[in-house]
């Protein structure tokens, strides 16, 4: 069952990851309030995110829909009638004292999804309201609490314990991002908590049957973070194991500073929810019709993006697949390919905008690079204007000041020359000033074509076209 | 006065709204059983000038010019709304409840907030921060309760026309010990938005009277489908005034097979058997029905309803409103604090009972247990209403009894609602009225129908009340 690669000295980690998504409604799970981010403090709230006496929680249908699109989109058994719980807790910004969530009877259940070729399963995904947020550095001795966030709709995926390392975490992760913003249920921004991640971590030998006690680190906001936490964790049980300990059931919270888990609550502290039916929500059915309705409005999935890429733009499966990863991207690209080669395109996306966004660690609609001003960037490259090394220069100044390319190219005179009379009259002179190298050249020394390549270059401060240059200088130095 | 009596002289002009609520308002500062929290006296009789200003709109109103009495549950927009508590005696709500709402719309000028036992637990109103209602009959003893100021108002003669709720009898106990009429509809044919919860799932709103037409006409301006709660039920609104006067025939009314193994009062008793006699004069079948498992529901309610009521109290922590225990210096504290000086020991005892059998290891052994004692019974009265088109019995199992008896014999009072909580449980319909009377107190029978059958339950006692007087004793 283990892979071996996945197995540490002897240890294989088990790995179940919950993530809380929140969903993009336009109004909150049960209360007629605003859902978005960003806003002022307390200016969302409705009397029933408040929690004031006699509210009563209406559910939101634009929510359960969107539930439903994610069952589907992970081949999961969408429930005929999902039923609300209240789980039971105190905190100041939890406004009635209890969370509305689904614990016996979720909106999904039994979904599975593909992450590498492998099937990682999912116990259920169930629709729960999110809490208010508290901030305790803002006033001296005060603590005050917004309630923007108060109902604001989650969906919390639980998977299987069916992931064997950090890395597997990650793609997975990865893969639940990829389909929740395909499925435009989420922007799943890790940063501005909208997609959150808890971890379960134990580890057996190889050949155990049952699985060890696990630590829920919780509240993980990055995709790095989810890979170091685990990583840490996974060491630290392993070196608490074989110094004759025992893990302990708790949950632990990951300190990104120190890189290091640290114990929140242990098991004899966890607290007792009293999860009951929630009475003020009647049992809600989800009709075969409403699926249907819903399956008719639900975007193109990533395989299914991917196979239209090969197919329409004659890509092959490692551009497609790269291409669609994520579905900003992959939008930009259609759009670019109305007016640009597709070719051209593709891999101009995959390999100097990618490098851009990973070296700055932006997404695509973050940066500068519209499809526009990259559209044209592909015309100048495709027509000769420039060439790839110029078209380099012209990116990085796209990326910097977010101008056009056809502006930058003009300014900076940055046209290739491909007029031959000129360029024949640059190599002549480089042939000209440089015999000795002409002689030694012409003796054998065939790596010194390059040389004379390099002066033309210089020369034309880099905008010869280099398959005009070539054909020259051997026409030339072959006299 | 009657309802129908008051409302006629507003309509023909003979008394406008502003005189009948200066008559109400003056008895309210004679009032010297305890019956308000807050009355809002300046408030109403703005309102009763507005409703003379626009008679026209208002004349044909369900509830034309009549002063009303809430109980202090429902939630009043800029006007206190104290639920009997401490934790509450100071909030004022930003919002109308739909009942609320729905009364204004209909033409009644509210002139107070009822006195209540606090969130409304209790059956005596004893619970009540603001001290207990006194019964109009016999000051020394209690109104029952719930809703004990509601009825008293009503019998009193405060005004003709109450609202209460009622999650396990505090509609039908308090008319019954107050000689007046209380009807708590199916669970769903009032809105419960902006109503305080007790028992999210049994808690139901419904009209006090004089007599059943009283109850009738507040009910056609309370019952309304309404999108902010999702129990409430979409169905087309019936005209209960109207259908008053239906004749439904011959009804087959099922009475209870050994019921004087409940240990109901003798007095009690008797009236029940006079009523019998009554009700098959008026040409109705009597059919005994067969429903030992009513005892059971007692202590199916005393595990959901304490359940509910720990989870729906919660949000009463002294953050965000209500009560706050001074000079706490951490968040554990102040909510310890706050709940620990604001609450009474009804509802802290309940909170208690509710977070035992909710906890993890007692949830199957009672909240589950208490849930299937609750379909079993829903199952019964559903099979029994093959047979029969109503159930009658007695509502309480005694008359009103003295005040602080409560602190000498809790489970005696726990055990006064025998009667009335298996409707509760079933959400079924159940309508209380004086049938009797005795040592100079009033005694109550109750008819259970089927879901929906209000316009049944309000005739069939139209009927009765016809042609008795037990509804026209006043104090």
């Amino acid at each position: 069952m283990a892979q071996n690669d996945t197995i540490i000295k002897g240890w294989q980690p088990v790995i179940g990851l919950e993530v809380h998504v929140q969903l993009m409604t336009n109004t909150k799970l049960f209360s007629p309030a605003k859902n978005k981010f960003g806003e002022d403090a307390n200016t969302l709230v409705d009397l029933i995110d408040m929690g004031l006496p006699g509210v009563l929680p209406v559910l939101n249908e634009g929510a359960m829909k969107q539930g439903i699109k994610f069952g589907l989109a992970t081949s999961a058994k969408i429930a005929k009638t999902m039923i609300f719980d209240r789980k039971n807790y105190f905190y100041p910004d939890l406004p009635k004292g209890y969370q509305i969530t689904q614990l016996h009877f979720p909106i999904v259940k039994d979904g599975v999804v593909d992450v590498n070729g492998k099937e990682i399963r999912i116990h259920q995904a169930h629709l729960e309201e999110d809490a208010g947020k508290s901030m305790h550095d803002k006033y001296d001795n005060k603590s005050v609490i917004d309630l923007n966030r108060s109902g604001v709709p989650l969906l919390e995926i639980v998977s299987e314990p069916d992931i064997r390392s950090a890395a597997e975490a990650v793609d997975y992760l990865k893969k639940i991002h990829q389909i929740i913003t395909y499925l435009d249920i989420s922007d799943g921004n890790m940063s501005q908590g909208s997609m959150r991640c808890d971890a379960n971590i134990s580890i057996m030998r190889p050949e155990a049957e049952e699985y060890g006690t696990r630590a829920e680190i919780k509240n993980i906001n990055s995709f790095k973070f989810v890979e170091k936490a685990i990583n840490f964790e996974i060491k630290r049980q392993i070196k608490l194991l074989e110094n004759g300990g025992t893990v302990e059931q708790e949950t632990r919270l990951y300190d990104s500073v120190k890189d290091e888990t640290r114990s929140m609550r242990t098991k004899e502290f966890a607290n007792d929810y009293r999860y009951f039916p929630c009475p003020d929500l009647v049992p809600t059915n989800i009709s075969p019709e409403l699926i249907e309705e819903v399956r008719k409005d639900m975007d193109e999935l990533p395989e299914e993006k991917e196979a239209r890429f090969r197919s329409e733009y004659n890509l092959g499966d490692y551009e497609a697949q790269v291409l669609c990863s994520e579905k900003t991207t992959a939008n930009f690209y259609e759009e670019v390919c109305k007016v640009s080669d597709p070719a051209l395109s593709a891999k101009w996306i995959i390999g100097e905008v990618n490098a851009l966004l990973n070296k700055h660690d932006v997404s695509l609609n973050e940066s500068n690079i519209n499809t526009k001003n990259f559209s044209n960037l592909i015309l100048k490259i495709k027509d000769g204007t420039i060439s790839g090394k110029i078209a380099k220069e012209v990116l990085e100044e796209m990326w910097e000041e977010g101008s056009d390319p056809i502006e930058i190219i003009k300014s900076k005179g940055l046209e290739q020359i491909s007029d031959e009379g000129e360029l024949e009259a640059i190599a002549q002179a480089v042939i000209d000033n440089n015999s000795s190298q002409v002689e030694a050249y012409k003796s054998g020394k065939d790596k010194l074509f390059g040389f004379f390549v390099g002066q033309v270059m210089k020369e034309t401060q880099g905008k010869a076209n280099p398959g005009a240059v070539n054909q020259i200088l051997k026409k030339l130095l072959a006299n | 006065m009657n309802f129908k009596e008051q409302r006629d002289l507003f309509r023909t002009k003979k008394v406008s709204a502003k005189e009948a609520v200066q008559e109400s308002i003056k008895k309210i500062n004679g009032d010297n059983l305890n019956i308000f929290i807050n009355s809002f006296q300046s408030e109403a009789l703005k309102q009763a000038e507005f409703i003379d200003n626009n008679f026209d709109k208002f004349k044909d109103a369900p509830l034309s010019g009549v002063p009303i009495a809430h109980k202090d549950i429902f939630c009043t927009k800029g006007l206190p709304t104290t639920c009997g508590s401490k934790m509450l005696e100071n909030f004022v709500p930003p919002y109308d409840s739909t009942v609320i709402h729905n009364c204004n719309e209909a033409g009644s000028v509210m002139v107070g907030k009822t006195n209540m036992d606090e969130f409304a637990m209790g059956s005596s109103n004893e619970t009540s921060y603001f001290g207990p209602v006194s019964n109009p009959w016999n000051s020394d003893l209690v109104p029952g309760g719930s809703s004990g100021g509601a009825a008293a108002c009503v019998a009193a003669d405060i005004t003709s026309i109450s609202t209460g709720t009622d999650t396990g009898g505090s509609i039908r106990q308090p008319a019954a010990l107050c000689g007046v009429t209380g009807l708590k509809p199916t669970y769903g044919l009032v809105s419960r938005w902006g109503m305080i919860a007790f028992c999210s799932s049994m808690d139901q709103a419904g009209p006090f009277s004089r007599d059943a037409f009283g109850c009738a006409a507040l009910l056609d301006a309370m019952a309304s489908y309404d999108s902010k709660d999702s129990t409430s039920t979409e169905r087309p609104d019936k005209n209960f005034e109207n259908l008053l006067a239906k004749d439904f025939g011959s009804l087959k009314i099922g009475v209870i097979k050994d019921i004087d193994n409940f240990g109901i009062n003798p007095d009690v008793m008797q009236s029940y058997e006079v009523s019998k006699t009554v009700l098959s004069a008026l040409g109705h079948e009597l059919k005994e029905v067969d429903f030992s498992e009513l005892s059971t529901g007692i202590c199916s309610y005393y595990v959901i309803a304490p359940a509910e009521c720990s989870s729906n109290l919660s949000r009463f922590d002294g953050v965000k409103y209500g009560y706050r225990a001074s000079d706490q210096k951490d968040i554990s504290k102040l909510y310890m604090e706050t709940r620990s000086e604001a609450f009474g020991d009804e509802v802290k005892k309940r909170i208690l009972i509710g977070t035992h059998v909710l906890s993890a290891g007692f949830y199957d052994a009672y909240y589950l247990q208490a849930q299937k004692v609750r379909r079993m019974i829903k199952n019964k009265f559903e099979s029994i209403f093959k047979d029969v088109d109503l159930i009658f019995m007695p509502t309480t199992l005694d008359q009103a009894f003295e005040k602080n008896r409560e602190s000498n014999d809790p489970n005696r009072m726990y055990k006064e609602d025998l009667l009335t909580i298996p409707a509760n449980l079933a959400g079924l319909p159940a309508i209380s009225f004086p049938n009797g009377f005795k040592n100079n107190l009033p005694i109550g029978g109750q008819f259970v129908g089927n879901y929906f059958s209000e316009d049944l339950l309000l005739a069939t006692t139209n009927r009765i009340q016809e042609v008795s007087d037990w509804h026209k004793m006043t104090p």
